[in-house]
């Protein structure tokens, strides 16, 4: 693969001003002149996402509106040797969209619309800008959601979950993004308008689809998504059982799936963050508990009711000290509202955070759990620990005051170790957030060269000049990496 | 069974004898042996590594060879009251991941696409290659897993995988009513496992706790008459995959059929017309193709899509 490399290095252009006059001009007369945009406050805005990495370098912001659109701005951006990057809300936390060389940013936010709902087969086709939660809302009335469930569901985009194959708490039963779509229209790099997947249960041909999810901007753009729709469940439990350690909830967890039990949820929190949550929005968890475990069995009642059952008694048998199962829809609503406002309730302890992602086996939490309190005390960082338990995906959040000096190299080198503990443990390096730029350093620790030279022969299937968010995903050392490197990560990217 | 917990020696010897040189085909139980076209004369064939590595119920999750059989996998797992999505027609693991077809109940199982967590193969090159993760949830780099499944082999060859188990409901109970609409059922009941339709009679499966599965049953009794099913339908030779809606139009799948609505996958008497693939997908396909097996020594013949 290196003769590759080496033509794509020769390829590589850094912008110059006078072409980038030029490029906008051509932008502009594709969509409009006030879609094309290239102030500086445009630029700074769009020059970072929801992770730490500040200091992108953005180059023109285009809106566009169609898929037409999208791949006037592909042909355009590759006859000026330019990269793109796509972009939903920005709450990526990994530094996805992050641009970098001043590429052309993709933002799909005037995409927005649902396209069309068949109730009778479950399938929705949306834009990629459409925000996760409108679509829920929409459906709504037809006893239907989409069951991705992301925390920042309200403002991600679905073209954003599709990329990041994004999950949240009710993915432990009914699956991650990925098993919720059928078919996205993409824009490749090249500006060809492909159909990945399909609405039959067996689309011929390679898996291009599910290739794609996940591929966080880096194969071309999504603008439309064909969803499968769930049904909404006729029954649903919220209990809350509270025990005096972590590691007690821990083996609860496991104990609950081995008995043959999947919750859609299965929550915990450790005892600083409910507390922080509960001075935070008063959602009736017991601030005096180690840990609690949030979760929620749906389906048909004679099913809930035997799982509620069981669940009781397994929590009890792992010494939880008091059980709560929610009597109504206000106090469910409750329980899950300070789930859901975890990450806002940090911002009352300090000022910022570091919020990781990474998954073990089941059986591993308490143990890595424990690692993690002691890494977070030998680097003086706070920790605190809620994360989807029922699939093993751990979200530590260190919080701390980013004008404290020397504490950023501190919270790089805990994450590092949080890191290695996990993969240590048996575990990966994200369940949900994706690589981006945060984690490209850590792949060698999960993946030999010849596994990411693989990953790397299906980036450049799609995206043979790499031409797609490059600099992302794939570690230094591999053709995608390379192009990028050649300027290292933009200045300031580390916080 | 026996359990092997050599797995990676056996994988070390299955790369050993792919070597890096000259056309190779991986066996399964011949079940699907002709899907995607006629393997070229003369190609050495191997079988993969078989046996389970790994088998943790509560972490939902199984690490098999893929040689081994998948009714062998499922005997180990229903010990522990599991199962997978994978369907069991009498071929390997391995067979049925690269052939990719889902298991008549998918409405219960899940699809077959979503169950693989992680695969080993081994290269075109002969280098070992794993992908995916072990863990039921991961994003960490490019998903290869997905693309395994359905590539009948072209892209390498699969010596284990990973794979998501799933509880085995207590009760289950397949009912059948020559009098209903097949489209009215999942608009009666919650989640059939599987609903499936001749044309005059229609079977459907309810999974769950004994109660679950009573209450189920006595609202399919409200819009028509069930009883308890004992035979299956005998599903005609042709496999079509197709929009759920077009199983409303039955005459095109042949003089008999079975359809599972609410799904698209169809038996027929009739084999499916060829399903055109846009040429902008195609160039993708043959990118992969090239990259992955640049010297097309991949189960050459074989081509996924074609029938
Ligand atoms: C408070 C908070 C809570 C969160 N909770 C969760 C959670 O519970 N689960 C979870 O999984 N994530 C969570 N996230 C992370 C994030 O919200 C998800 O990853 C989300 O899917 C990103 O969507 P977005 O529209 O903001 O994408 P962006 O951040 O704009 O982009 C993310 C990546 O996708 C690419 N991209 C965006 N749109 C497209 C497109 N149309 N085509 C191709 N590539 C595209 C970008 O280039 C980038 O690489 C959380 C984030 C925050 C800030």
């Amino acid at each position: 693969m290196n003769r590759a490399v080496d033509a794509l290095r020769k390829r590589w252009k850094r912008p110059v001003p006078g072409e980038t006059g030029q490029l906008i001009r051509e932008l502009r007369t594709a969509l409009t002149k006030d879609r094309v945009k290239y102030d500086a406050a445009q630029r700074t805005l769009l020059s970072h996402d929801a992770s730490i990495y500040a200091g992108g370098d953005a180059g023109p912001v285009c809106y566009p509106t169609s898929t037409n659109e999208v791949a006037s701005i592909m042909q355009i951006a590759e006859r000026h040797g330019r990269s793109v990057v796509p972009r939903g809300a920005g709450t990526g936390l990994t530094g996805g969209a992050v641009p970098m060389d001043e590429p052309v940013v993709i933002a799909l936010n005037k995409m927005n619309r649902i396209l069309e709902i068949d109730a009778e087969n479950r399938i929705a086709w949306v834009e990629a800008g459409v925000v996760n939660l409108d679509l829920t809302k929409e459906l709504r009335p037809l006893g239907l959601h989409f069951a991705p469930d992301p925390s920042s569901q309200q403002v991600c985009t679905i073209g954003g979950n599709v990329a990041n194959n994004a999950g949240g708490p009710h993915c432990l039963a009914y699956g991650v993004t990925g098993a919720h779509v059928l078919a996205i229209e993409v824009v490749l790099p090249g500006g060809d308008v492909v159909t990945l997947g399909g609405l039959e249960p067996e689309p011929p041909g390679y898996d291009l689809r599910g290739a794609f999810v996940g591929s966080e901007g880096t194969l071309g753009i999504a603008t439309r998504v064909a969803v499968a729709l769930t049904p909404n469940p006729p029954e649903t439990k919220t209990l809350l059982l509270a025990f005096a350690e972590p590691a007690n909830a821990a083996a609860t967890v496991s104990s609950i799936i081995a008995s043959g039990i999947v919750p859609a949820a299965l929550e915990v929190m450790d005892q600083r963050i409910t507390v922080a949550v509960e001075n935070f929005v008063n959602a009736g968890y017991p601030t005096d508990a180690g840990a609690i475990l949030l979760t929620e069995v749906d389906g048909l009642q004679p099913n809930v009711d035997v799982d509620v059952e069981q669940i009781i008694h397994l929590g009890n048998k792992h010494g939880s000290t008091s059980i709560r199962v929610a009597e109504d829809e206000t106090e469910r609503k409750a329980l899950w509202k300070g789930r859901k406002a975890a990450l806002g309730a940090i911002a009352q302890i300090m000022p910022d955070y570091y919020l990781h992602d990474t998954v073990v086996p089941r059986s591993k939490l308490a143990t890595v759990l424990e690692q993690i309190y002691d890494i977070a005390e030998r680097h003086e960082l706070l920790v605190m620990n809620f994360f989807h338990a029922g699939d093993g995906n751990l979200h530590p959040v260190l919080a701390f005051d980013a004008r404290e000096p020397g504490v950023m190299e501190r919270v790089h080198a805990a994450g590092a170790e949080i890191v290695q503990v996990s993969i240590e443990a048996g575990g990966v390096l994200s369940g949900e957030h994706g690589i981006g730029v945060e984690k490209q350093k850590f792949m060698k620790l999960l993946f030999t060269d010849d596994d990411l030279d693989h990953q790397n022969r299906l980036r450049i299937s799609f995206d043979p000049s790499c031409r797609a968010n490059p600099g992302k995903v794939m570690p230094i050392g591999h053709s995608c990496a390379d192009i990028a490197s050649l300027r290292a990560i933009p200045k300031g990217v580390w916080g | 069974m026996i359990r092997h917990t050599d797995i990676d020696v056996q994988i070390q010897e299955f790369a050993a004898a792919i070597g890096d040189r000259e056309p190779i085909a991986i066996e399964g139980n011949r079940t699907r042996w002709s899907l995607g076209g006629d393997l070229q004369p003369d190609v050495r064939t191997l079988t993969a590594p078989s046996g389970i590595a790994e088998y943790t119920p509560a972490e939902m999750t199984v690490q098999v060879g893929c040689g081994t059989l998948v009714s062998e996998l499922h005997d180990e797992l229903a010990k522990a009251g599991q199962r997978t999505a994978l369907p069991e027609r009498g071929g390997t693991v391995g067979g049925a991941v690269v052939v990719g077809q889902n298991h008549m109940c998918l409405l219960g199982r899940g699809r077959l696409r979503d169950s693989v967590l992680n695969v080993r193969y081994v290269s075109a090159e002969g280098q070992i290659v794993s992908c995916g993760g072990p863990t039921v949830k991961n994003v960490s780099g490019f998903d290869l897993p997905r693309l395994m499944v359905g590539s009948l082999g072209t892209l390498g060859n699969l010596a284990d995988v990973i794979l998501r188990t799933n509880p085995i409901p207590t009760h289950s109970r397949w009912l059948v009513s020559d009098d209903v609409d097949p489209f009215a059922i999942q608009k009666t009941i919650y989640r059939p496992s599987s609903i499936l339709w001749d044309g005059t009679f229609t079977w459907v499966l309810l999974e769950g706790s004994e109660q679950a599965v009573n209450e189920e049953h006595d609202k399919l009794s409200a819009i028509a008459a069930f009883e308890p099913s004992t035979e299956m339908p005998v599903l005609p030779e042709h496999r079509w995959s197709v929009h759920p809606n077009d199983l409303r139009f039955p005459g095109q799948f042949g003089e008999s059929f079975v359809a599972s609505i609410g799904v698209g996958t169809v038996w027929g008497a009739n084999a499916q017309p060829k399903r055109n693939i846009e040429p902008g997908v195609e160039r993708v396909a043959s990118r992969l193709k090239n990259n992955f097996d640049p010297t097309g020594r991949l189960n050459p013949g074989r081509v996924p899509g074609r029938i």
